[in-house]
């Protein structure tokens, strides 16, 4: 340590896949971090599956009660495959506790810690996040495997493998998407105190749109008001069918052709504009804070 | 300003006792260098909403709320020159913190410019954040469920320090302050001092060319303090490293800054060595007594003003220009067993300066922009 020298010539001198170590190490510090709570982990991801229940049991009833053999064209046995299937998406899509917690740094000020050092919040929150999901995985796939090998008489046959290699990048898009959208509604408490009642109305709506409640075709035949104009071709132009619907269907054959490239198209770009909407909001969130708060 | 004493730089020839590990040398040698921090008329406002009273002014509130506008800085200048140890003085609510988040490019100025070496803070190049580090608080750098170790690992890639160095210096500041058994217990487990200990290592593993530090030793015990002087001198002192500091514990200013800036009401009052405080400010001595006998009061207002008096021990304050003329009075005519002069306790004389300001609110042209 010679005082003459600026130390720092020494670690600015660039490294093979300098970016790459970085994303690395917030990975393992992530997982580490999660594993700590392995706990409360299983536990969570058991607790999941208990909704499912209810659903069953209501779709059931529905289907004894009209004697229908399909409602949108879904029989019993899709919408029990249907529900399980956004299981697995909502386990790409869903991000517990992002929107929340990146608000919770704004307001008690830890995020100050990614002003002072160099390095860029957003990356991190996404090596996290990929780390928290990579954990839920290795946790949850026991449970998940369990549940629909005991439920597979409901499956039609295992589909083609364009439709599963489709089917993998909807999943991966999804996590994008969830993520970037979330991200963003944090980045919210840049501006208010409080998020969480922007969140749940998010949830809400996401909850009536992703269709995570009941399949999106059922939305077909209800008019806007517009001639023409079903709401559930206003739906498939919202980002929210994308986290939830959009690959379960892929899986049971609902969507095909230039529908489906279609969609994906759509999910794609959803994902391009809300990463740059969450980069703004971030930006401009920053500046707001260096000038009123910090 | 009250007191429009503004010292160079450290001219006490006292200094070098109280820091003999620093080499005045080197300091004459950068005193002529470009400043590591250079900071000029820099002002930040806050505009700072009024919460009524009450659930009617409340809800009235909510359609027309009451703003004033907080001068945290008020156009302060300062120069500071590389390896200088300064501490940032005040009373709460002065402007210190706010001058340090502006250094470290957390916030944004409301006027006026600031260099931190060679580069605008608030820009915050990551050339720049490379080679700095701030320490605020305890929960700042170090992840609560993970031993430390772990976020030293992060830092490591963050700063990009290249192994043999990151391990080499790792390893000398976790042996100089003594961390080494709890280096691999989760954070949230460890002591307000070991927690404090193991953030500055945090802070220090990219060997940062400036440190700034809000209240380091805050409610940490007299050992743990200690320590820590012993360690933020040695390294500081070791790579010539510029640091500042705010505090409101004496101790800390008296171990380790040679520079005190004392700052009021968003202004700097006072820029000099501590010694120049202390002969600045200090108007009396005190003295304790021990005699043989238990005087009376009178007696011993003669040569003082007596703060105490409990039986035959007694504690003067007397004039420091009359010191050399009332001690062999003393001594003369009272049958003296043992007798000591000390300087007013550093506190007080810090205390008399924050008040001094206080007592008079400014009203000074910065005010009529208000």
């Amino acid at each position: 340590m010679t005082a003459a020298t600026p130390s720092a010539a020494a670690h600015s001198r660039p490294r093979p896949f300098e970016g790459l170590r970085m994303w690395w190490m917030m990975l393992v510090i992530s997982l580490e971090e999660r594993l700590a709570y392995r706990g409360d982990f299983i536990l969570g991801t058991l607790m999941r599956f208990l909704p499912i229940v209810t659903q069953l049991f209501l779709w059931t009833a529905v289907f004894s009660a009209t004697n229908a053999a399909d409602i949108a064209g879904y029989s019993r046995n899709d919408i029990v495959a249907y529900y399980l299937l956004t299981m697995i998406t909502r386990a790409f899509s869903s991000m517990p506790g992002l929107a929340g917690g990146i608000a919770r740094s704004v307001r008690d000020g830890s995020v100050k810690k990614y002003l002072v050092q160099p390095i860029d919040y957003v990356s991190f929150l996404l090596a996290s996040r990929i780390a928290h999901k990579l954990v839920y995985y290795a946790v949850a796939v026991f449970p998940f495997a369990g549940v629909f090998f005991l439920c597979r008489s409901f499956f039609p046959p295992v589909p083609d493998a364009a439709t599963i290699a489709i089917f993998l990048l909807s999943l991966l898009l999804s996590f994008l998407l969830g993520f970037f959208l979330e991200a963003t509604l944090g980045m919210l408490g840049f501006w208010f105190l409080e998020v969480s009642s922007i969140v749940f109305a998010y949830m809400l709506l996401q909850y009536l749109l992703s269709g995570h409640m009941f399949p999106l075709d059922m939305l077909a035949g209800i008019g806007t008001g517009i001639p023409g104009v079903s709401l559930g071709s206003v739906v498939h132009w919202l980002p929210f069918e994308y986290t939830a619907y959009f690959p379960a269907a892929i899986w049971l054959g609902k969507i095909h052709g230039t529908e489906l490239i279609r969609a994906l198209v759509i999910e794609a770009v959803w994902v391009v504009v809300m990463a740059v909407a969450c980069r703004i909001a971030w930006r401009r969130g920053t500046r707001r804070y260096s000038a009123f708060g910090g | 300003m009250v007191f429009p004493y503004t010292s160079p730089m450290h001219n006490s020839s006292q200094n070098a006792a109280i820091h003999p590990q620093k080499s005045r040398a080197a300091s004459r040698e950068d005193a002529g260098r470009e400043p590591v921090i250079a900071v000029e008329s820099l002002a930040k406002e806050y505009r700072v909403y009024d919460k009524p009273e009450g659930l009617l002014a409340s809800i009235s509130g909510l359609f027309q709320r009451k703003s004033r506008i907080v001068h945290a800085l008020r156009g302060v200048n300062l120069s500071v020159g590389r390896g200088e140890f300064v501490a940032l003085l005040g009373p709460n609510g002065a402007g210190k913190t706010t001058f340090l988040k502006l250094l470290s490019g957390i916030i944004t100025p409301t006027r006026g410019t600031a260099q931190v070496l060679g580069h605008v803070p608030w820009e915050r190049a990551d050339d720049f954040r490379r080679r700095f580090a701030l320490v605020m608080g305890q929960r700042n750098q170090l992840w609560w469920d993970l031993p430390a170790a772990e976020s030293f690992r992060l830092h490591k890639e963050i700063y990009r320090i290249d192994t043999a160095r990151f391990e080499r210096t790792r390893d000398e500041l976790v042996d100089m302050l003594d961390v080494r058994k709890i280096l691999l217990q989760p954070v949230r487990e460890l002591s307000l001092g070991e927690r404090m200990k193991l953030e500055l290592v945090a802070a220090l593993l990219h060997e940062p060319q400036v440190l700034f530090l809000d209240e380091p030793t805050i409610g940490l015990d007299v050992v743990a303090q200690h320590t820590l002087h012993r360690f933020l001198t040695h390294v500081q002192a070791q790579r010539q490293m510029t640091v500042v500091l705010t505090t409101h514990y004496m101790k800390d200013v008296a171990a380790l800054c040679e520079r005190v800036v004392v700052i009021t009401h968003g202004d700097i009052l006072y820029d000099g060595s501590l010694d120049e405080i202390v002969d600045r400010f200090t108007t009396h001595k005190i003295v304790t007594l021990d005699l043989d006998d238990t005087p009376s009061l009178e007696r011993m207002e003669r040569f003082g003003f007596p703060c105490e008096i409990r039986g035959p021990q007694v504690i003067l304050r007397i004039d420091r220009p009359r010191i050399a003329e009332v001690l062999p009075e003393i001594l003369r005519s009272e049958r003296v067993r043992d007798i000591s002069v000390e300087d007013v306790p550093l506190e007080e004389i810090v205390a008399a300066l924050f008040r001094s300001e206080a007592a008079q609110p400014p009203t000074t042209h910065q005010e009529a922009r208000a």
